[in-house]
């Protein structure tokens, strides 16, 4: 029931991300008789500050919402997991250098450097792109290395080793698909974050610039007017509140049916890489 | 035991060391000229030069490192381009309403995991847990930048009980502790459940309960105690995201810390306070983990013996 519901949630993200270049939107269509008017008939979502419509700006923010959240995980992904197979795989100074590298990318909390580069770059859709994957690559490489040097030493990578495989082909072919799950599992749960990490950097105005909509800066835009229009930080957060949740829920469904268990001690960690973002 | 605090405090060391390099760094990675950026477009070259002086921007990379790091050494973290004055001086005034900030969060947290997660474990499989293991998804997913606003629509502008920003007593700490705590709760009380079930099926416990003790005390003195350990790490690595989440928490609620000169200092081009913030923040993140790290291997001797 559960899988459903966040099963259509997802769909409809999808859905209006996608195919939302189809629709006929007016995100920046400015309506001044309909300043601050709330949902109802006649007028769907309701009516922002200055008058525009905000369902046609929701739908447009998902689609920045998902592209940041693709981009980002895809680059993150390959990165990181690479990164990680391989140092774990070669061993020896490099993996001594990667891992003092991952720890000391660790040691700045969760969006804090995400804030701080951002801020540096600029804003801008990029610049944001850039800087969550500079943070996000992380966790990928991390798991990524703990996977490999349990499997390093299976027999099937000796036997690849003897047949004459290189060290990438070995990595690639031999150990990455071996770890898929777990990582598909983190990326799953990495999305929900980065998709919150994305509001987060535009509600903090470092994000997607107006007036391009994005989530996070119209829960900005509406706090201004919470007294007189609460729709316009209702409707906003609780788009982004369901996405996020049917994406987690997703993720924790994924967890059980390929049966990961989370890779080191430190547990539900893993999790936390929905709240980094926060 | 002193060889595992020496060997871990080494790799703190490193690891700060590194941080500190990465945030020298962070100034090299505006795009085209920071002294530009800093002083806009129309400003003279005499002021640019001056400026790029007082940075040390005109010194070789490896000179402005040693520099830096040597400041750094000296508790010396430069000035503020926008009020001129010591940004340590400046760090000192905001820190203390962060550290408040950061403490209220943490507890409630605390307070709100673990009788969430003890309740999840005793009644496993029932409407309970998966109530409260709802509302820590639930948690996970309510960006603080969304719960703020909904918590001051309600409590501020609806109810009239609270104030809606600023710092001013204790009144005004309930709602920004209760935005910052909440992440933490969710994942802190999935995590309770998850060592208490653990706990719970092992055979000591089959024991005390054999012997006649009373359920609450097998739970509570136990159960839990055993439990703790995978805690206590998450809650070292959580206050990474705790500290993160201040900074957003901080800018909601008009809060006066460190989090929001971070943001004040990116939006005026203040490039050494954004430098200084972030490298106190993570730095703190270091210290309190490695300090998690003693606590665990002063609870737990099997960890001394591996790690030492």
């Amino acid at each position: 029931m559960r899988c459903r519901f966040s099963l259509l949630i997802l769909l409809a993200w999808l859905l209006l991300a996608v195919g939302g270049a189809r629709l006929p939107l007016h995100p920046d269509h400015i309506d001044l008789t309909r300043i601050l008017v709330p949902p109802g008939e006649g007028a769907w979502l309701g009516y922002d500050d200055l008058g525009r419509p905000l369902w046609d700006r929701l739908a447009v923010g998902a689609r920045y919402s998902l592209l940041v959240a693709a981009l980002v995980v895809a680059i993150s992904l390959l990165a990181g997991a690479l990164i990680g197979a391989m140092s774990a795989y070669v061993g020896g100074w490099v993996d001594h250098v990667a891992v003092r590298i991952i720890d000391i990318f660790l040691a700045f909390p969760g969006i804090l450097l995400a804030i701080a580069l951002a801020g540096l770059l600029g804003p801008g859709l990029n610049n944001v792109v850039i800087a969550l994957s500079i943070v996000g690559w992380v966790g990928f490489a991390r798991l990524a290395r703990a996977q490999v040097l349990s499997l390093k030493n299976r027999e099937h990578v000796q036997a690849a080793l003897i047949l004459g495989a290189g060290r990438w082909r070995i990595v690639t072919r031999h150990l990455l698909p071996l770890i898929a799950a777990p990582l598909i599992v983190e990326a799953t749960f990495a999305v929900a974050g980065i998709v919150i990490a994305e509001a987060g950097l535009s509600f903090l105005e470092l994000g997607i610039q107006p007036p391009t909509p994005s989530w996070g800066s119209m829960i900005r835009e509406g706090t201004r007017y919470m007294l007189v229009a609460p729709h316009l930080v209702l409707v906003p957060g609780l788009t982004l509140m369901l996405v996020v949740l049917a994406v987690n829920m997703t993720g924790d469904y994924l967890r059980d049916y390929l049966d990961v268990r989370d890779a080191d001690s430190k547990g539900l960690g893993r999790p936390g890489a929905a709240t980094e973002g926060k | 035991m002193l060889n595992f605090v020496l060997s871990r405090l080494f790799s703190a060391f490193i690891v700060i060391l590194g941080v500190s390099c990465l945030v020298f760094l962070l100034i090299h990675l505006v795009p085209g000229d920071p002294v530009e950026v800093m002083l806009g477009e129309s400003s003279l070259p005499a002021d640019r030069e001056a400026l790029r002086h007082a940075l040390g921007l005109d010194l070789p990379l490896w000179r402005q490192l040693g520099d830096y790091l040597y400041g750094l050494l000296q508790f010396d973290l430069g000035n503020s381009l926008y009020s001129r004055r010591a940004i340590l001086d400046i760090l000192r005034e905001r820190l203390p309403a962060t550290i408040e900030l950061a403490a209220a969060g943490l507890l409630v947290a605390v307070l709100i995991a673990f009788p969430l997660g003890i309740l999840a474990a005793l009644r496993k499989n029932t409407l309970w847990d998966s109530g409260a293991m709802f509302f820590a998804m639930l948690g996970i997913s309510i960006p603080n930048f969304w719960m703020g606003p909904i918590l001051i629509l309600i409590f501020s502008l609806g109810l009239g009980w609270l104030p809606v920003s600023g710092r001013s007593g204790l009144e005004s700490l309930i709602l920004p502790a209760l935005t910052l705590g909440t992440a933490m709760a969710a994942i802190l009380s999935r995590m309770v459940r998850m060592s208490l079930l653990e706990q719970l099926g092992e055979d000591y416990i089959r024991t005390a309960r054999a012997k006649g003790l009373p359920w609450h005390t097998v739970v509570l003195r136990h159960a839990l105690k055993n439990a703790m350990l995978p805690i206590i790490t998450l809650l070292g690595l959580q206050l990474g995201a705790l500290l993160a989440g201040a900074v957003i928490t901080e800018i909601v609620f008009s809060w006066p810390g460190v989090g929001q000169l971070v943001i004040e200092a990116i939006h005026r081009r203040d490039y050494p306070v954004v430098q200084a913030c972030v490298l106190l923040i993570s730095l703190s993140y270091v210290l309190v983990n490695a300090l998690t790290d003693f606590c665990y291997a002063w609870l737990d001797p099997r960890i001394r013996v591996a790690g030492g």
